[in-house]
């Protein structure tokens, strides 16, 4: 019997910023229909890893595998072919202010001429409804929108073209408690509707227990633990332990001493 | 001693190194956005926008630099060829120096201002909050969508422009010459065209479509090159308008030799 290939696979991924090596050999395993949080303090790489599979950075060594397929040795159109099959939500939304609400939901379909303009409203309205927004939101531009709403619209965008695999960078971020945990159910309603794999970075403990079902801490430019996300804080590793519980000391707080 | 020598001499150096690192990136930046030019899709509707922002909406302040700088230039040049009896040549000097120099010189310097600050603002603003990067997300190459259109714009849109100003800097002079300095309206109108030629008005039409891809390009490409939040976009605007606005007055040199030297 032969193991399921992963959805994602990263293997020695590794990336420098000048002298400061970010990425130092990153190891991931994210397999198909399940949410992986990959925590990590700040400046720890997160950010790095996620913008390296989506091709938004180019690493400097390592394998990056999507369904079996490496990544970096494809050709352009190869790689715009996975990409289309992948959604994002940036961590402060990313919406375009120039254009409407309806038109940042269905940019992507409308992009893939998977829909005609005339029809990307009804579009709009139908993912909108998805994410708990009124049809009416769509005529609104960005600027109008509070930040909760500006990331429900942000969600709706990411999983309006129906993607297989989605990225979720710090979607609690700038949020009230409440509103954290709205957007965070939304998550989980809509990955698990879409039968996607999701990938997410987050602080928020409480986020990641809420739309993990696994866990990875990122550390000095590795990754040194997975596991199941209902874990966190009990999972034998002291820097997974004292990151999950935030406390003040422990081996994080030690490095840093240093 | 040596070092006084040297530091300076390694400055020098490294100053050149990176003039030429900037030169080569904003070629490379330019090619790839003329071949996504050349490659469908093409966002018309961006085109638009930015055709309607750089001929349109920059209308007015062109207009009224054009027919101010022909007045002074009636006037000027009535009172300086006065001192030799010379004041018929008024309507020519006027024509020949809006349709050659001033009307793209100055039209690009007012469109760089504008536009070039715009674009770089509005792009930089994009790069700093991730928009660019939602873009690649959203199966968008930032160049195509961002850059391509705009470049199209601004070549073709800035001589639309020039045209028009050519025609009211001639205005303005008619103006002054007619109604303060005394010339018959017929005779000023017919020295104006008696020695205008067809090059005259070319040269000056293709100096505005070259000025026109240099202030966008550079507007863009400071913009898509932006970084470090507010101060990185401001940064970035200031660099587009003072690059481009001596790229302009550089190559205008460049082409005037081009098109007129014997």
């Amino acid at each position: 019997m032969t193991a399921q290939v992963p959805k994602i696979r990263l293997r020695g991924l590794r990336k420098a910023f000048g002298t400061k090596q970010v990425l130092d050999g990153v190891d991931l395993d994210v397999p198909a229909g399940h949410s992986m949080v990959i925590l990590g303090g700040s400046g720890s790489g997160k950010s790095v890893t996620i913008k390296c599979i989506l091709g938004l950075i180019e690493p400097d060594a390592g394998r990056i595998e999507i369904d079996g397929q490496d990544m970096l040795g494809m050709d352009r159109r190869e790689r715009e072919a996975v990409g289309d099959r992948i959604g994002m939500l940036f961590q402060n939304g990313a919406l375009f202010d120039s254009l409407p609400v309806w038109e940042n939901v269905c940019f992507k379909l409308l992009a893939q001429k998977r829909i005609q303009r005339r029809d990307g409203r009804d579009k709009a309205a139908e993912v909108l409804a998805q994410v708990g927004l009124a049809a009416s939101v769509g005529d609104l531009y960005p600027a109008e929108l509070s930040g909760g709403m500006q990331k429900r619209v942000a969600l709706a965008r990411a999983i309006a073209a129906q993607p297989d695999i989605i990225f979720f960078d710090e979607p609690t971020t700038g949020l009230d408690p409440i509103m954290g945990a709205v957007i965070d159910g939304l998550i989980v309603d809509c990955v698990k509707r879409l039968g996607a794999t999701a990938v997410s970075i987050t602080h928020d403990m409480a986020s990641a227990r809420r739309i993990g079902d696994q866990a990875a801490m990122i550390h000095q430019g590795q990754i040194i633990w997975t596991g199941s996300a209902a874990a966190l804080g009990d999972t034998g590793n002291a820097i997974v332990d004292q990151f999950a519980r935030g406390e003040r000391e422990g081996p994080i707080q030690m490095a840093l001493r240093r | 001693m040596e070092r006084l020598l040297l530091d300076p001499l390694a400055a020098l150096g490294r100053g050149t190194l990176a003039a030429c690192r900037t030169a080569g990136a904003v070629t490379l930046f330019a090619l790839e956005a003329i071949s996504h030019l050349l490659r469908p899709p093409f966002y018309w509707r961006l085109f638009g926008r930015a055709f309607a922002e750089i001929t349109w909406f920059s209308l007015p302040v062109v207009a009224l630099t054009a027919i101010f700088t022909g007045m002074v230039l009636a006037l000027q040049s009535y009172t300086g060829f006065a001192r030799f009896n010379a004041q018929s040549a008024i309507a020519s000097v006027v024509v020949l120096s809006l349709t050659r120099e001033l009307g793209p010189v100055l039209a690009g310097l007012m469109v760089a201002g504008r536009i070039g600050a715009s674009f770089a603002a509005e792009i930089g603003t994009m790069r700093v909050t991730d928009q660019i990067d939602a873009l690649t997300t959203l199966s968008t190459n930032p160049m195509k969508y961002l850059v391509a259109p705009r470049l199209l714009a601004g070549t073709l849109g800035l001589p639309l422009l020039v045209l028009v100003a050519d025609v009211l800097g001639v205005m303005g002079g008619w103006l002054i010459g007619t109604f303060k300095l005394g010339f018959v309206s017929e005779a000023y109108l017919r020295s104006t065209f008696d020695f205008l030629e067809a090059i005259d008005v070319v040269s000056g039409l293709a100096k505005a479509a070259v000025f026109g891809f240099v202030v966008t390009l550079m507007g863009t490409w400071c913009g898509y090159t932006s970084k470090g939040g507010a101060q990185g976009v401001g940064s970035a605007t200031t660099t587009a308008v003072v690059a481009s606005s001596i790229l302009i007055l550089a190559l205008d040199y460049l082409l005037t030799e081009l098109f007129f030297a014997r």
